[in-house]
This record gives C-alpha cells, sequence and structure tokens, in this order.
C-alpha cells in the first residue's frame, strides 16, 4: 500500500475531495442515493368511495342521529316541551335571530370567551416556560397551581361578583382561570420533558441560556403548548356558560338559563349547538396550527 | 502538543445514589496535532465521561486538560462533540441541524448557510439538505451530527461512540466515511469505541483504558498507511495489533468481573 499525504484542505474552499473516491482503493465517496434503484409499481387507484370513507361514513352517522332524533319528537310520545325535534330548535333559531337578541348573546359571551382566553394564554405560556425552565420558580408556584387546579374554579363565582360585578367582568375573570391552568401546566410540562441529550448538544457547543431557550426549550414544548390550549378552550368555553348561569345581563349561558326555567326547551337546543360549534371551530383551528408545526413528523 | 491530559481524576455524580463515582483516575497522555487517537477499555471505563470532560462539560476533580496550552473548563469553538445518538433537533431539516453550532460561531447568515451546504455535501448528503431527520436513517443521521461538528471548524473533534448504534454493514461504510472526510480535514481527532477493530482502523494510536476507575493501561501505536482500505482489517498486522488490544481488554474486563463478585 502507498502511502499517500493529501493537502488539508482550506475550510472556505470545500467541497474540494475526489469525489468518485480515491483511486485503487474501495474508499469512495459514498453518497446517499438519493433515487434508489428499487423498482415499485403504482398501488390500484382508489375508489371515490375509498377515498372518501372517512368523511362519508362520518357524516351518514350524524344524518341517521338527526333523523332518528326528528322521528322520535313527531312521533309526539312526549310534548315540544319535553322533547323538542330538530325542526323545533331550528324555528327557535331563527326566531331568535330575528328577535336580534342572539346577536347580542353571543357578541357578549364571544367577547368574554376572546379576553379571559387571550389572556389565560398571555399569562399562561410564558409562565409555564418560565417554570419548567427555572425549578425554583416552580418551587415558589406549585402549591398555588395545585390548588387551584385542584378546586373547581366555578366554586369562585359568587366571589367574582362580589368582587367584579354581574358584568363581564366576573365572566372574564372565571373563564381566564378555567383556561390559564390548563395551558401552564401543559407549557410547563412541555419544557420539563425536553430531550436532554438536544440540551446536552446545545450545551456543547457552547450555547448560552437564552439561545438554548429560543432554539430548543421553544420549538421543543409547542405540541405541548398546542395541548394545553386545546384543552383550555374545554375549560373556558365550560366558565362562559356556568358563569352566566349564575348571575348576568346577557350571554348565551344567560339566554340558556332563562329559557330552560321557563320550559322553551328549544331554545336550550340552539345555546347547546351555538357553543358545541364554537367548541368544534377552535378545535379545529388549533388542529391546523398543530399541523403547521408538524411538518416535520413524518407521514403515517 | 495539541491536547494534554495531565493527571486527570474526575468523579461522576449520580443523582441516584446521591454519591460521587470516581471515574477517570490520573489519566496522562499527549495528542499531536492532527493526530487521530482511538480510547477503548471495557464498558463503564470512564471513557465517556473522559470526553465530556475534554469537551468542557464535566468538571475535573483534579489535574489539568489543555488545548494548545490552554486551560479547558467549559464547552468552546474549538471543540466539537460526534454524539452516541445524533441527537438532531427534530423540527429543523439537515440544512438547519448543521447549521446549529454555526450559528453560534457570529458569523454572518449567509456565510453559515453556504458553511453548511458545504458539510451537507461533503458527508455525502446533499440530497437531502432540506430533508428531516425522521426521514433520514440511522446512519445517515448520524452523517448529519457528524456534518454539524465538523462545520464549526474545531480544532479538535470528539468522537463519542457515533457508530455504536449502527448495524454492521453501515457501521464498516462510516467508518471509511470518516476516514475520507478526516483525510480531507486532518482535524485532530479522540474517537470513543468499544469495538477494537473499528480503533484500530480508524486510529494513529489506541489508548487502552483499564476497568474502573479509567487509567491508561497502554497505548498502542497502529503504523497502517493512509489511505486504509476496508480490506485492511483482513491483514496480518493489523489483526495482530487487535489481538494485542483484545487481551489487554480482557485482562481488564476479567479483573473488573472479579471485584464485582467480591
Amino acid at each position: 500500500m502507498a502511502e499517500r499525504v493529501e493537502e488539508p484542505i482550506k475550510y472556505d474552499s470545500l467541497p474540494n475531495f475526489p469525489a468518485e473516491g480515491f483511486p485503487g482503493t474501495d474508499m469512495g465517496a459514498t453518497r446517499v442515493p438519493r433515487d434508489s434503484p428499487i423498482r415499485t409499481t403504482p398501488l390500484p387507484p382508489q375508489t371515490w368511495f375509498q377515498r372518501r370513507e372517512a368523511l362519508l361514513i362520518g357524516s351518514s352517522g350524524v344524518a341517521v342521529f338527526f333523523i332518528a332524533w326528528q322521528a322520535v319528537a313527531s312521533a309526539r310520545i312526549w310534548s315540544p316541551l319535553f322533547l323538542p325535534g330538530p325542526v323545533d330548535v331550528w324555528q327557535a333559531f331563527l326566531e331568535l335571530v330575528n328577535d336580534g337578541e342572539l346577536a347580542t348573546d353571543i357578541a357578549v359571551s364571544g367577547q368574554e370567551f376572546v379576553i379571559g382566553y387571550a389572556l389565560a394564554a398571555l399569562v399562561g405560556i410564558p409562565c409555564g416556560l418560565l417554570f419548567g425552565w427555572y425549578p425554583r420558580l416552580r418551587y415558589v408556584f406549585d402549591p398555588f397551581i395545585t390548588f387551584f387546579y385542584a378546586t373547581p374554579r366555578i366554586v369562585l363565582i359568587p366571589l367574582f361578583i362580589i368582587w367584579l360585578g354581574i358584568g363581564v367582568e366576573s365572566k372574564i375573570a372565571v373563564i381566564y382561570l378555567g383556561a390559564v391552568f390548563a395551558i401552564l401546566i401543559n407549557t410547563m410540562a412541555g419544557v420539563r420533558s425536553l430531550d436532554a441529550s438536544l440540551l446536552r448538544v446545545a450545551r456543547s457547543f457552547g450555547a448560552g441560556d437564552l439561545h438554548i431557550f429560543r432554539t430548543i426549550a421553544l420549538p421543543g414544548s409547542v405540541p405541548f403548548i398546542l395541548t394545553g390550549l386545546r384543552l383550555g378552550t374545554g375549560h373556558a368555553l365550560i366558565g362562559v356558560v356556568v358563569a352566566e348561569y349564575v348571575a348576568a345581563q346577557h350571554g348565551l349561558g344567560r339566554m340558556m338559563m332563562i329559557a330552560g326555567s321557563t320550559f322553551q326547551s328549544s331554545k336550550v337546543f340552539v345555546g347547546l349547538f351555538l357553543i358545541a360549534s364554537a367548541g368544534l371551530l377552535l378545535t379545529y383551528g388549533l388542529q391546523r396550527i398543530e399541523r403547521h408545526f408538524d411538518a416535520w413528523r413524518p407521514q403515517r | 502538543m495539541k491536547l494534554q491530559a495531565r493527571d486527570v481524576v474526575i468523579h461522576h455524580r449520580r443523582q441516584r445514589y446521591g454519591d460521587m463515582l470516581l471515574a477517570v483516575d490520573g489519566v496522562t497522555f499527549d495528542i499531536a496535532d492532527g493526530e487521530f487517537v482511538a480510547i477503548v477499555g471495557p464498558s463503564g471505563c470512564g471513557k465517556t465521561t473522559f470526553l465530556n470532560a475534554v469537551d468542557g462539560l464535566l468538571p475535573l476533580t483534579s489535574g489539568s486538560l489543555t488545548l494548545d496550552g490552554r486551560q479547558i473548563d467549559r464547552p468552546g469553538h474549538d471543540r466539537a462533540m460526534v454524539f452516541q445518538q445524533p441527537s438532531l433537533l427534530p423540527w429543523r431539516t439537515v440544512t438547519g441541524n448543521v447549521m446549529y453550532g454555526v450559528e453560534l460561531l457570529r458569523i454572518p447568515n449567509e456565510e453559515a448557510r453556504g458553511r453548511a451546504k458545504r458539510f451537507v455535501d461533503l458527508v455525502g448528503l446533499e440530497g437531502f439538505a432540506e430533508s428531516y431527520p425522521l426521514e433520514l436513517s440511522g446512519g445517515m443521521q448520524q452523517r448529519v451530527n457528524l456534518a454539524r461538528a465538523l462545520a464549526v471548524d474545531p480544532e479538535v473533534l470528539l468522537l463519542d461512540e457515533p457508530f455504536a448504534a449502527l448495524d454492521a454493514q453501515t457501521r464498516e461504510t462510516m467508518q471509511q466515511e470518516l476516514l475520507r472526510i478526516w483525510n480531507q480535514t486532518r482535524k485532530t481527532a479522540v474517537f470513543i469505541t468499544h469495538d477494537i477493530v473499528e480503533a484500530v482502523y480508524l486510529a494513529d494510536r489506541v489508548i487502552v483504558f483499564t476497568a474502573r476507575p479509567g487509567r491508561v493501561k497502554e497505548i498502542v501505536r497502529v503504523d497502517i498507511p493512509r489511505p486504509r482500505d476496508l480490506r485492511v482489517k483482513r491483514e496480518p498486522g493489523f489483526v495482530e495489533i487487535e489481538r494485542r488490544i483484545w487481551e489487554s481488554i480482557r485482562e481488564e474486563s476479567a479483573r473488573d468481573g472479579l471485584a464485582a463478585t467480591a
């Protein structure tokens, strides 16, 4: 074997290595081929039904449910006050829209939700990141977080009404408290479950705390933050309805409460569907965001 | 001398047992500029602990580690580690991961990107620059791991059993690739492994550690000319060096086994 001495390369002149490897040896430049010579056959094309299977079966289920419900209601075994059918609910909805009251109720409830939830996210995410990162901060706040998370926050409604009145402020407080802990606890869990090997890589390359935080802690906890936000919407919607049940001037919860106590069951259903739609929309939106941040995960 | 270790003693903190374990006990050796050194030893002999100390991730109990005469006491851009696990950021592409170390060098972004691209090419991944780590095989992930370390242009390259988790064929390909790349850069390299054949194939000198606590048992020079073909592993000279190191380590494993049962 002959000794070959290669000139050490200059870093700014790369790549100037022999792409074909070293002649006379099997020391070649092993490139990883992008197009492998594997032979493939295309799968048989899917039928129209196969491609939309999940959607079709899912919506058929929903359709069957509504038809059955309408059938039972139309049989009039019970009075419409007891069990209204989908058609009754739709008529009640149109009535409420024409009254103009529904718009106010939705606006008030929506405003409470948006402010309370936004506050919860604005406080929950940064605090979760900080408490997850700095154990001493966590030691300080852990008792409070545990206490509030273990308590059903709606028991605080009477206090909030005393302190903030029966306007939107007391509702915002309940919604905020409902959502903030789910967001905070999940964010904290995200930071604490960061891959230790990635943190070691960062330290090894001489990254400071702030850089590690920005490049590893924050992106690494995104899935947890989004889970927290998703759970938070549920808690916040409960807050909207329950807080308005207790005492309110406007809002969907108040509308449902009054409708319920005056046997207007159809209106209760209208409120229920509106709240459920809000929940679905928010969940869908957050799933879209999740998918955006999950671009690096291979499709299964 | 590039890298000097003088009576290095390291205690390893064991959270679970609440104690400090003596992992490395008085290691002394010198590594010349541009030299490729492999450290082998029975498992648990403190070789990875030692490498972490060279990287500046662990403090020394006593003794000294110097690089170009400067004391090592923290991680720095003059050293870069290739980790046992690929440890890539899953949300960054191949290029993004290779940039990770370069970003910390405070060089213009455009230049950093260009440098990352050159090293992606160097390790043979040019078609995968925009792929995410989870789309790559284990061997390809280790190529990224290697490119990330090389891209910061370190004085010393530290490799912590980088091929241990790969299958036998991929491991040999990667050994060969590492030599090809090293031949281009001629970086001083410290390679930790428990695979004797790998150590002899790659290194100019093989440092054999004793069983825990790790000390230098012997240093074996590998006088096999470069570039080294994989076939060199079957030649008598190679096999002789391998056998000598194997016996040395065998002794240590046996001693360790006796100590454990005593």
